[in-house]
């Protein structure tokens, strides 16, 4: 698994294709995401960012296309190891209500066979601000919404994974409380290197952590490219259009 | 209350301690000891004295325990050892135990031998009825009657004298008069049977205002109070007297001969004609006067059942006076509210032994339950496609009465413990299966689709996200089956599994209000000590956070 579970980290979707019942997720995408690029998958409700992302961990079964990480094609790879070397964050954080903050955050080193997953978890919550010390020991019902998203966040990258895949993680937050956690994420990327996969539906955030903007909508890709380019140069008017009501331009 | 009065209570052969010891070592073991040891007694082919317990049952009312346990009194007379299994659900219960070996006799009535068992015509002629239930029970079950005991319980019409002045009453034509303007209170029984009301309404074109379904044991009071005007009794009912009713004469002849008699089981007939020889010795020694006066002892006077019985067999010569079982004085003039606490206390003994009885009845149940439905529920959340079905199908056996359950059982499982033990179970299924499967099902999205995406397997979430999630709300499902089971395990008294329905139904059949609250109080306190101890039970599996 030495292409999986250790850098570099390289995502690729080839003409992706996904519906539910009548309705197209996914029609025909592709995208490649660099080790270590972050790259924001922006769009409404619909759009099909989230089963894109979803593909990349085989949560998701593609009807047509490939799926590959690092090279391999996804549905090649056993899909409990493959979701063990990928670090994943929900939105409402997905933390486990019956276990401790620790346990936690030791999940997929104790999954792993790890041969210290608490001291791992201890880490990773140094890692996202919140001294073990201190939090180690809490319910997550005792935890705030940022707290909880820390939380989320440390467990997704406890066992160090190369890749990192993150659904809409600030979307329940404040606005204060955001802006505190895209620091947070700036932080971290320049301290970890993983590559790493957001969806957001709030393109100023994408804008803002990203290297590289996907907009999509009605399960295609309306353009990719870096934030500068986006803005100065969009693709259509679709994309013009949610740059002004963003405010970007 | 004495030793006689203990063992006629008595739900089965498994004796204190050895409950005591089955209750904290294995319930398990001891309720297929019982049922073993049940079946060896059933096959032993021992003949005459010092053979196996002839089994002695009864139906529940107060008539049916008397004669039962005249019946036994005279066998222990003779030699015999008794077995006492009194207060079998009703007619099909008691039939399908004596046909099929689980009891060797009870008291019936020909009348009812001819219509409710074999679904015949009634008739009013003593004699043909008895010469045809004879043959027909003799060829087709091996069952035989005895010769009559000498009086007739045919049912009776009875209501205030109040109202037959009111209303001119003295025959069933009267009534047909009057009927539309009242209202009746009639057993389930009677309501059912052709020889009951819908062969009476046919015969005198009646026609109630209402009629009510009440049982035996409230029937009386209900019509002396006002709650309903007219009632179906039996015509030795001892109540007649207590209440000053009037029994309206069937001037048209409608209701059919009902005939008391031993009705003895195929192996008592075949192997041990000692015993049946004994039996017969009462036959043609009673008369509906004498009936109605040993009735009212026990019903109204609330004399103990044994003491009368002694005291019967002794009057008609069949005992010595000094003989055992004679009780000086019954219970009677002690039926206040105020003597409970030390009835109770003088019955702990009894009380304590049928309480764990219960217990064993509803641990083994409910424990056989959660085996089966737990799995079955989790199981369920993995084939979804199925589970509503599934869980639709287990529910129907919720609407299935009781008694019909227990009945149907009777030809595969016998009476006592292990129908009993099946039937709750089965009652017991559906709370929680349905607990289970639902808490799998909606526990916490969120959670299971995190452990999911971070590479948990399909038994890893089901063990550590949704089992301890769902922890609270299949332990809901188990308090539930098992408050409900505590209340539903009376029932077993029907079947002579014993437990706290005992002196429910002996209490019932002899209104004995103090009798039924022995055993219903200790059932309400076993419920609520059964809930509190699930609770402790689910604060252990209940993850915190």
């Amino acid at each position: 698994m030495t292409g999986v579970a250790g850098r570099p980290g390289r995502l690729e979707a080839a003409a992706v294709a996904k519906r539910y019942g009548a309705a197209v997720a996914l029609d025909g995408v592709s995208l490649e995401v660099e080790p270590g690029e972050v790259v924001a998958l922006v769009g409404e409700s619909g759009s099909g960012k989230t089963t894109l992302l979803r593909c990349f961990n085989h949560m998701v079964e593609p009807d047509g296309g490939t799926v590959r990480v690092d090279g391999r094609e996804v549905r090649d790879i056993d899909p409990i190891a493959l979701r063990r070397s990928i670090g994943y964050v929900q939105q409402e954080g997905g933390l486990l209500p019956h276990w401790t903050v620790e346990r936690n955050v030791a999940l997929v080193p104790w999954l792993r066979g790890d041969a210290d997953p608490r001291d791992r978890a201890r880490v990773a919550l140094d890692l996202v601000g919140l001294p073990p010390e201190g939090f180690a020991d809490r319910w997550p019902r005792q935890l705030s919404g940022g707290q909880r998203q820390r939380v989320a966040i440390a467990r997704a990258l406890a066992a160090r994974p190369a890749i990192l895949l993150m659904d809409e993680p600030f979307g329940a937050l404040d606005a204060i409380t955001r802006a505190e956690l895209h620091e947070s994420f700036l932080g971290l990327r320049r301290e970890i290197r993983a590559t790493c996969v957001l969806v957001t539906h709030d393109l100023t955030e994408a804008l803002k952590l990203a290297d590289r903007v996907a907009v999509m909508r009605g399960g295609r890709i309306e353009q990719v490219a870096e934030p500068d380019r986006l803005v100065h140069r969009p693709a259509g008017e679709y994309v013009a259009r949610l740059l002004e009501r963003a405010g970007v331009r | 209350m004495t030793a006689r009065r203990r063992r006629f209570l008595r739900g089965g052969p498994i004796p204190g301690a050895t409950l005591l010891f089955a209750v904290a070592f294995g319930m398990l073991g001891s309720a297929a000891e019982e049922a073993t040891a049940m079946a060896a007694a059933a096959q032993d082919p021992a003949t005459g004295q010092g053979g196996a317990d002839v089994v002695v049952a009864s139906k529940p009312f107060a008539e049916s325990f008397l004669l039962a346990e005249m019946f036994a009194q005279l066998l222990e007379a003779r030699g015999f050892r008794v077995d006492r299994r009194p207060g079998l659900g009703a007619t099909e219960i008691a039939f399908r135990a004596l046909r099929t070996g689980g009891i060797d006799v009870y008291p019936e009535y020909t009348g009812t031998g001819l219509v409710a068992i074999l679904g015949e015509p009634a008739s009013s002629d003593p004699d043909s009825v008895l010469r045809r239930v004879r043959r027909v029970f003799r060829t087709r079950w091996g069952t035989e009657w005895l010769a009559p005991l000498g009086f007739e319980n045919t049912y009776a019409i009875a209501v205030r004298r109040e109202t037959a002045e009111e209303y001119d009453l003295a025959t069933l034509s009267d009534l047909a008069r009057a009927a539309p303007a009242l209202t009746a209170g009639f057993s389930p029984d009677f309501i059912g049977r052709d020889d009951g009301l819908p062969g009476l309404q046919a015969a005198y074109e009646l026609r109630f205002g209402s009629t009510r379904s009440l049982l035996q044991a409230v029937k009386y009071r209900a019509l002396a109070e006002g709650g309903v005007d007219v009632i179906d009794g039996y015509s030795t009912d001892g109540q007649i007297a207590r209440y000053d009713l009037v029994v309206l004469e069937d001037d048209r002849g409608f209701f059919p001969a009902y005939e008391a008699a031993p009705l003895v089981g195929p192996t008592l007939v075949a192997e041990r004609p000692a015993a049946v020889a004994a039996l017969t010795e009462l036959s043609g020694l009673l008369d509906e006067a004498m009936m109605r006066r040993f009735n009212e002892r026990v019903e109204v006077a609330g004399e103990d059942v044994a003491a009368v019985a002694g005291r019967a067999l002794r009057e008609l010569g069949l005992l010595e006076s000094s003989a055992a079982g004679a009780p000086a004085v019954g219970a009677g003039g002690t039926r206040d509210a105020a003597g409970l606490l030390s009835y109770l206390w003088d019955r702990r003994t009894t009380l304590l032994r049928l309480t764990l009885r219960h217990l064993l009845l509803v641990g083994v149940s409910l424990l056989l339950a959660v085996l089966i439905a737990v799995p079955l529920g989790l199981g369920l959340e993995r084939a979804r496609a199925g589970a509503e079905g599934t869980i639709r199908a287990v529910g129907l056996l919720q609407t299935i009465p009781s008694i019909a359950l227990l009945a149907f059982m009777i030809p595969l499982l016998g009476i006592g413990v292990v129908p009993a033990l099946v039937a709750l179970f089965l009652y017991s299924l559906y709370p929680i299966l349905r607990n289970t499967y639902t808490g799998v099902r909606d526990a916490s999205p969120e959670a299971v689709d995190a452990g999911r995406a971070l590479g948990m397997t399909q038994g890893q979430i089901l063990r550590h996200v949704r089992l301890p999630l769902a922890a609270p709300v299949i332990m809901a499902g188990i308090r539930t089956a098992a408050v409900i089971t505590v209340g539903t395990a009376t029932l077993a008294a029907f079947i002579g599994a014993g437990g706290l329905g005992d002196p429910i139904v002996s209490g019932l059949a002899l209104s004995d209000t103090r009798m039924i609250l022995s055993g219903a109080i200790p059932a309400a306190v076993l419920a609520l000590l059964v809930d509190a101890f699930l609770a402790l039970a689910e604060r252990v599996v209940t993850p915190k956070g």
